[in-house]
């Protein structure tokens, strides 16, 4: 090689390798590729597809744990409802088989009078008294009764052929009226007619009694719906009912109602009555012997939607298709339990979400609790990250103080303090925690103060072995140069312990503290996963999981476990495989 | 040697007895209204003791009118004679309970054990023989996966796999519903078949952890001088690794198998309480979550207990196996 001509200029000739190659030594600086022992460390670690693999998961878990919950569209106990059409009852049917009475208005006929008529009917006694008071009833046709009110009219006392009247207050007998009596009561009737009204005789001895019978209720097992709302208290009424159920009874095919005429037309087990206006007639109320009635006072049951129902009972349907009140129609779906029907129409009705599946708005579907199951991942994480961390951070610092004061003193504190190290280590892991879980449990400790109990506990059965492989560590390490000299130049104890000693475990400690991690979650989620552990509304991991130990979720809704399942495994391999090649990149001999 | 073991053997029951002290004081540190809870809720079960006879019964046992070190020494007393009390959760003495139920534990772990030998030992020699290979980054991706698994995840899968989804097992349980209708052969496929699972659960996790450890023994030893020498001297390659390498692999194993001993009790913990085996894990299981401290401070001693003999007894075979650990 030429020496550099110094007036050259070509770049192109620079650039010549062998041109410009200064000579170089075996010992030359440059030949030798420096690299610190951090950057060694790393090169190694980065060389190491598995640990790599970790670390991506590891990042991946960390980004959606802490900062999925930023862009998830919903909250961690958000929860969701849905609307849906559900059958709610609307009306209930049944053959009617009591009767329904119907009442005078103005007129009193309840309670205990209904109770003796009922007694007199089955006895077939024609008179009954309830209270002060007298009835009579006329059985007019099969399963209809006019209920009569009795009112004392006059006392009679019938002596040779003759009777003395003695009449209540306020009234006055006419002859002709004393006629007809005596007539009767010579007869031995017990009952008479004279002008429109029907009259009593009741005796007892030689007295007799003469009532006039008042008509104030009729008993009947017919019911009567209405078309329209506005007749509805005309078919309450009693006059109309009678006069109706005359007519039925009579075959006759129409009847007259305040100076309005009715029509009555039959079809089958029922019939339906027109009210004639203007020579036209317009429906105005059916008759049959189904009682229809609305679930609420809200409803109005149309007279159309009751003979529909009626036709469907006939026929053994359990759907059909009526016009509601709103004029809309609708399909009903019927259910029978002996004699009576219950109608049901759909209704929407707004349900908590549980358990759906998988969709655009939830990607994981949602959990028994109406919520997200993605989101509550993502706080999961958060939860099951941060135990992991906190109960490791307190393991290393008390694993590094306690191991550190015992390898760097030796002798009998050394002793003593391994002996309490062996100690914490024979206490039995599962026991103690199960126990305290279940005592929180029993005394309903906050979910919150759960957490840090849980953290604390972990924390301190956990420590020991930190403790010893910092003690091995620094057992030997005291030994070496660099500690007699900083035990020469007069650094204090502590000082050389923590600025000078435990450094040098850091490699260590780091694997240590790394492979705990994924240890650690794995404790807090299997007691999670057994309700000991992180309890609802607090989201981890672990109890994401537990709605498995349902043997209905597990089986049937894969996607509110699973999944909590795998990020387990997945974090924990992460944590094992940056673990596994920290070690290998701290100490290549030591390999796995 | 004799005098080391002796010395051994003193520091192990020193650590059983003050370990049993701390069990002892975290369980009578527990709050007082927890006990009067659990007392009253024992006491209004058919058939319970009343409320003042089972604080009473607590009196007697745990000494829980004395301090703790008093207390502590008179539930010693009780227990050297084999009295740990009555349970409250089986109404029965605990150590009676147990003689039910140990024998599940012992017989799913043995199996447990046996296969995970089967399976585990010959992969992690594999790997360590052909290191950096395919089958050694299969083989130890394997067991990081295995050690990675919670057992409550793996065996739920496995149930919703083959329970749900095949159909070929029962979800929970030691025996089938049919099962007293069975022959005597019938019997014992029927527990065998509700074994599956379990044992596969087990199997599964503990397989990681002795495959790793099989393999850095072995690459240990196969980097060894007289492995080096054997290989010289012209032995075949089978000769090397079984005669020579895994003879010496067998040290480091038969202590790692002492350490198992706890486990044939109670490494099953988790496992048999997914299953519903109702072995000693599942009833402590059971126990514990009631409440029951008779039982939990049994369990707890036969954890200690068990974790010291497993130390002893590998200290021991240790020196069977090594005669160089023998001289001094």
């Amino acid at each position: 090689m030429t020496e550099n001509k110094t007036f050259h200029t070509d770049p192109d000739e620079v650039k010549d390798p062998n041109a410009i190659q200064p000579e170089i030594h075996l010992d030359d600086v440059q030949r030798v590729k420096v690299l610190s022992p951090t950057m060694l460390v790393l090169k190694r670690f980065l060389r190491n597809q598995l640990a790599i693999l970790g670390l991506a998961i590891l990042i991946f878990m960390f980004a959606f744990s802490f900062l999925g919950g930023l862009f998830s569209p919903y909250r961690q106990q958000q929860v969701f409802r849905k609307y849906e059409l559900i059958p709610k009852e609307y009306a209930a049917a049944a053959i009617n088989k009591d009767l329904r009475y119907i009442v005078q208005t103005g007129e009193n006929f309840s309670g205990p009078s209904l109770a003796q008529f009922v007694l007199a009917k089955n006895k077939g006694e024609p008179v009954f008294s309830a209270g002060d008071r007298d009835y009579s009833y006329t059985e007019k046709g099969e399963d209809f009764y006019l209920i009569s009110e009795l009112k004392v009219l006059t006392d009679v006392i019938v002596l040779a052929g003759n009777g003395r009247f003695t009449p209540a207050a306020g009234v006055e007998l006419t002859e002709d009226f004393q006629t007809a009596a005596l007539e009767a009561l010579k007869s031995s009737q017990t009952a008479f007619e004279y002008g429109d009204d029907e009259y009593f005789i009741s005796r007892n001895g030689k007295m007799n009694t003469i009532s006039v019978a008042h008509e104030i209720a009729l008993a009947t097992k017919l019911v009567f719906a209405a078309y329209e709302p506005e007749a509805q208290p005309l078919l309450n009424s009693l006059d109309f009912v009678e006069q109706a159920q005359l007519a039925l009874i009579n075959d006759a095919d129409s009847f007259a109602v305040g100076g309005v005429l009715y029509r009555i037309v039959i079809d089958e087990d029922s019939a339906i009555i027109y009210r004639s206006q203007d020579d036209e007639d317009h429906p105005f109320a059916s008759v049959s012997n189904i009682i229809v009635n609305p679930i609420s006072p809200d409803i109005f049951l149309s007279v159309d939607f009751k003979r529909t129902l009626n036709e469907a009972i006939a026929e053994g349907k359990t759907t059909f298709t009526a016009v509601t009140q709103n004029g809309t129609e609708e399909t009903f779906t019927i259910n029978r339990v002996h004699e009576t029907y219950t109608v049901y129409a759909q209704r929407t009705s707004q349900l908590i979400d549980m358990y759906a599946p998988p969709s655009n708005e939830h990607l994981l579907g949602t959990d028994g609790n109406g919520m997200d199951v993605l989101t509550r991942l993502m706080y999961g994480g958060r939860i099951s990250l941060l135990v992991g961390f906190v109960v490791v951070f307190f393991e290393v610092i008390l694993g590094v103080l306690i191991g550190g004061v015992a390898g760097f003193f030796g002798g009998i504190i050394d002793t003593i303090l391994m002996r309490i190290v062996d100690l914490f280590n024979s206490i039995p892991f599962y026991p103690i925690v199960i126990i305290l879980g279940s005592v929180m449990d029993t005394l309903k400790v906050n979910p919150y103060a759960r957490i840090f109990i849980l953290m604390t506990v972990l924390g301190l059965l956990g420590w020991t072995n930190i403790a010893r492989v910092v003690r091995g560590q620094i057992l030997s390490l005291r030994e070496q140069d660099f500690m007699v000299a900083t035990e020469a130049t007069g650094i204090r104890i502590s000082r050389r312990i923590f600025r000078h000693l435990v450094p040098n475990v850091m490699p260590l400690l780091i694997v240590q503290a790394t492979l705990a991690l994924g240890n650690i979650i794995i404790i807090e989620a299997t007691l999670s996963f057994l309700g000991l552990g992180v309890k609802y509304p607090i989201a981890s991991w672990g109890n994401i999981i537990n709605a498995a130990t349902n043997l209905h979720v597990m089986t049937s809704y894969w996607y509110v476990w699973i999944p909590a399942g795998i990020l387990i495994v997945l974090t924990v391999l992460g944590f094992n495989f940056v673990g596994d090649g920290l070690r290998d990149a701290f100490d290549p001999k030591m390999k796995r | 040697m004799t005098k080391y073991l002796l010395k051994r053997f003193l520091y192990s029951i020193f650590i059983v007895v003050f370990g049993s002290l701390l069990v002892y004081s975290v369980l009578r540190l527990l709050p007082t209204s927890y006990f009067e809870k659990i007392a009253l809720e024992r006491a209004q079960a058919p058939g319970a003791p009343s409320y003042a006879e089972i604080l009473s019964s607590l009196n007697k046992i745990y000494g829980m009118d004395t301090d703790i070190v008093s207390g502590f020494i008179k539930w010693g007393k009780n227990a050297i004679q084999g009295d740990f009390g009555v349970s409250w959760e089986y109404s029965i003495p605990v150590v009676e309970k147990f003689k039910q139920v140990i024998w599940y534990s012992i017989f799913l772990n043995i199996v447990t054990l046996l296969i995970q030998t089967f399976i585990s030992i010959p992969l992690g020699v594999l790997a360590a023989r052909k290191q950096y290979s395919k089958t050694d980054y299969f083989v130890t991706f394997v067991s990081i996966v295995c050690i990675s698994m919670p057992t409550f995840f793996l065996a739920t899968i496995l149930k919703y796999i083959f329970s749900v989804k095949l159909g070929w097992f029962d979800l929970f349980g030691i025996v089938g519903r049919y099962y007293e209708q069975l022959d005597i052969w019938g019997k014992i496929l029927d527990m065998a078949k509700h074994l599956v699972l379990p044992v596969t659960t087990l199997a599964m996790l503990n397989i990681g952890g002795l495959m790793r450890f099989t393999r850095t023994n072995m690459l240990e030893v196969l980097n060894a001088d007289y492995i080096r020498t054997a290989r010289a001297k012209g032995l075949s390659e089978n000769v090397v690794i079984n005669k020579h390498a895994f003879r010496n692999t067998m040290i480091p194993l038969v202590t790692y198998f002492s350490y198992l001993i706890p486990n044939m009790f109670t490494g099953s913990f988790i496992t048999e309480t997914l299953f519903q085996i109702p072995g000693i894990g599942y009833i402590s299981y059971y126990a514990l979550i009631h409440g029951d401290i008779p039982f939990a401070m049994f369990y707890s001693v036969l954890i200690i207990i068990l974790t010291q003999v497993s130390l002893l007894v590998a200290d021991f075979m240790y020196a069977v196996v090594d005669p160089r650990v023998r001289i001094d």
